[in-house]
């Protein structure tokens, strides 16, 4: 009885730690889709590309993982704005299809970028000591680093909800993503709101794809590999809303690592069994408005 | 000068005939045939070449005439590809047969898989498209299906009758290169077929206007799971035609790449008239026959970079641009 609450208890830990991390990749690109209707398939590759630099700053010898995080990820909001500002402007022209052909080419860009830099090896950043041992209370054993991924992603998530909802910024973007044609029309610059939120995105989305190499490994296929589970998450939130996203990253987190060890034989399907189950319920999203 | 409604019914029927069968339809035939009486040396390439046009124009049906944005249609061709080799190997190597199964797992793929994805739209579909093929993926690598897919090792050594029970698959390929050629022949009947009869029309008035297709009365949903099913038959076509003519079945037959690669052929050639899928999915497959035979991931380079410019400045293709090109032509004549 006791190893079962044990083992449920670590589970729900893990589980709870890579929805975090789904969340931190999905803000930016639910963000994305509600205020200004992109598909942006290329989001994920932001998320390997601050994985990657903070791999090879640590490389370097001069940092940690913690001196490396901010640095990469700062860096990757800028690539994130550089690209806003350039090659999104082509993207925000055409139509859906032309969108998704669009990203993906960019994600074939970088995932060949990234291999000619780093290889097709699989890396995941070395954690510090006090970050990979377990605290054991008898039978239940709980990773340190998961709890530490939980606590620094409510962290971010708190700060977020606290910038939405009481900053002059976080105003006009709420009143973006609900109507972006209104929003103009009281004089909020939107694409200026926009860019800046998409170059959050890419900081969020590195922050994640740094902080999770331990449960997702950096590969130059990962800007594909997770691109299933993000979009399950946006597509379960509701596009645009940031409170959805956050809830059905949780969900989808738990229930993945819940089935893939209860149903070994079923292994990835329970989380597209619950997605499909919860689309055919709300096509527009679980927790969406209606 | 008013328009008449004479003159609405001529437009109307010239809409239609763009779309007709013609002798021109004839031209990439007699073209494979030629080149088989001038060169064996490209046999294999030529096949792989149809291969992936029949894969191509199935996408196309879907995406081009149905606006169905289908990033996972590489789950059809995955289908097509195991249940061919499945049943080469368990049940009957006769390769007509094995084609058929092919077709048939294909669209029982659409038949159920359509119901859910298509009840999305927009990015959500898109999501579901890729969900379907990711989930196949997974399916054949899992360790309970082993003993059925192979896992990893994926399904070989399997035979295949000769053709008709006369022409066996030699090594240098020129059966299947005659086999290639009469299913892409079939296969492009087919499609033009679909896309003129009333039911292509109607997929046609869905894609441009989905809800006032719903107000004429038209069952949306029903006609695009048609579609797909269609479409996906067609698809795993393509891939029961990889499986039976290279003897071989694996893993990347349920890859995104695949996916990925027909819809650059697609969007090189021109979407929503099948001969943009013949010419991209030609261009395509001898390019990256050199390319990606010497370097993979810088061939992905070439690949990025053409889908972005071609969007952003040919995003009708390049059977867009000669169709645009003769009409011009064409009005300068009627000009003079």
């Amino acid at each position: 009885m006791l190893s079962v609450v044990a083992t449920f208890a670590a589970l729900f830990v893990d589980g709870v730690a890579y929805g975090m991390i789904l969340f931190l990749m999905s803000v930016g690109l639910t963000v994305t889709l509600g205020v200004m209707r992109i598909a942006n398939l290329a989001h994920c590759a932001f998320a390997m590309a601050g994985g990657y630099m903070a791999f090879a700053l640590v490389q370097s010898g001069h940092f940690t993982l913690f001196t490396a995080l901010p640095l990469a990820a700062l860096a990757t909001m800028i690539l994130g704005a550089a690209l806003e500002r350039t090659v999104y402007r082509w993207v925000y022209l055409t139509g859906q299809l032309g969108q998704i052909l669009m990203t993906i080419g960019l994600v074939f860009i970088i995932v060949a970028t990234a291999n000619l830099l780093f290889g097709s090896n699989l890396y995941a950043l070395a954690l510090p000591d006090w970050l990979s041992r377990s605290w054991s209370y008898g039978a239940v054993a709980i990773s340190a680093y998961r709890v530490f991924i939980i606590g620094v992603s409510a962290g971010i998530a708190a700060v977020l909800w606290a910038v939405l909802e009481y900053t002059d910024f976080g105003a006009k973007l709420r009143a973006a993503v609900d109507n972006p044609r209104m929003a103009r029309c009281v004089g909020i610059d939107v694409p200026w709101v926009f860019s800046i939120t998409f170059s959050i995105g890419c900081g969020l989305a590195a922050a994640a794809g740094i902080l999770g190499t331990q449960i997702m490994p950096l590969e130059p296929w990962y800007a594909l590999e997770y691109l299933v589970p993000v979009l399950m998450v946006v597509a379960v939130g509701g596009l645009g809303s940031l409170k959805g996203s956050f809830y059905a990253a949780l969900v989808l987190g738990i229930v993945d690592t819940f089935g893939r060890y209860y149903v070994p034989a079923a292994g990835a399907f329970v989380i597209y069994l619950a997605v499909v189950v919860l689309l055919l319920w709300r096509p527009s999203g679980v927790f969406a408005r209606a | 000068m008013a328009v008449t409604q004479a003159d609405r019914i001529k437009t109307a029927r010239n809409g239609f005939a763009r779309h007709r069968l013609s002798w021109i339809d004839a031209l990439p035939f007699l073209f494979a045939a030629a080149l088989y009486s001038i060169t064996s040396r490209y046999l294999p390439l030529g096949t792989q070449v149809m291969i992936q046009i029949v894969f191509a124009m199935s996408l196309d049906l879907a995406l081009g005439y149905g606006g169905i944005d289908s990033l996972g249609h590489v789950a059809f061709f995955g289908m097509g590809a195991y249940s061919a080799g499945l049943f080469a190997t368990h049940v009957s190597s006769d390769p007509i047969l094995g084609m058929l199964v092919a077709a048939v797992a294909g669209a029982l793929t659409g038949l159920i898989t359509g119901p859910v994805v298509l009840r999305t739209r927009g990015l959500t579909l898109v999501m579901m498209t890729l969900a379907v093929a990711t989930m196949l993926q997974e399916l054949g690598n899992a360790n309970a299906m082993k003993p059925v897919t192979g896992g990893a090792d994926g399904l070989f050594g399997y035979k295949i009758a000769p053709l008709f029970g006369l022409f066996p698959f030699d090594l240098a390929g020129r059966t299947g290169y005659w086999y290639a050629l009469g299913i892409v022949a079939i296969v492009f009947f087919i499609c033009k077929v679909v896309v003129n009869s009333p039911f292509g029309l109607a997929i046609r008035g869905i894609r441009d206007n989905p809800v006032r297709m719903r107000m004429l009365g038209v069952h949306v949903t029903t006609r695009l799971v048609t579609l797909y099913s269609i479409s996906g038959a067609l698809a795993a076509m393509a891939g029961g035609l990889s499986a039976q003519v290279t003897k071989l079945v694996g893993l990347d037959s349920l890859a995104f790449l695949l996916s990925g690669n027909a819809l650059v052929m697609l969007i090189l050639g021109g979407t929503g008239s099948l001969y943009g899928a013949i010419v991209g999915a030609t261009i395509f497959v001898v390019l990256s026959d050199r390319a990606a035979a010497v370097d993979p991931f810088n061939w992905l380079f070439v690949i990025g970079f053409v889908l972005i410019l071609a969007v952003r400045f040919a995003p009708q293709g390049i059977v867009g641009l000669l169709t645009e090109w003769s009409r011009r032509a064409e009005a300068r004549r009627s000009a003079k």
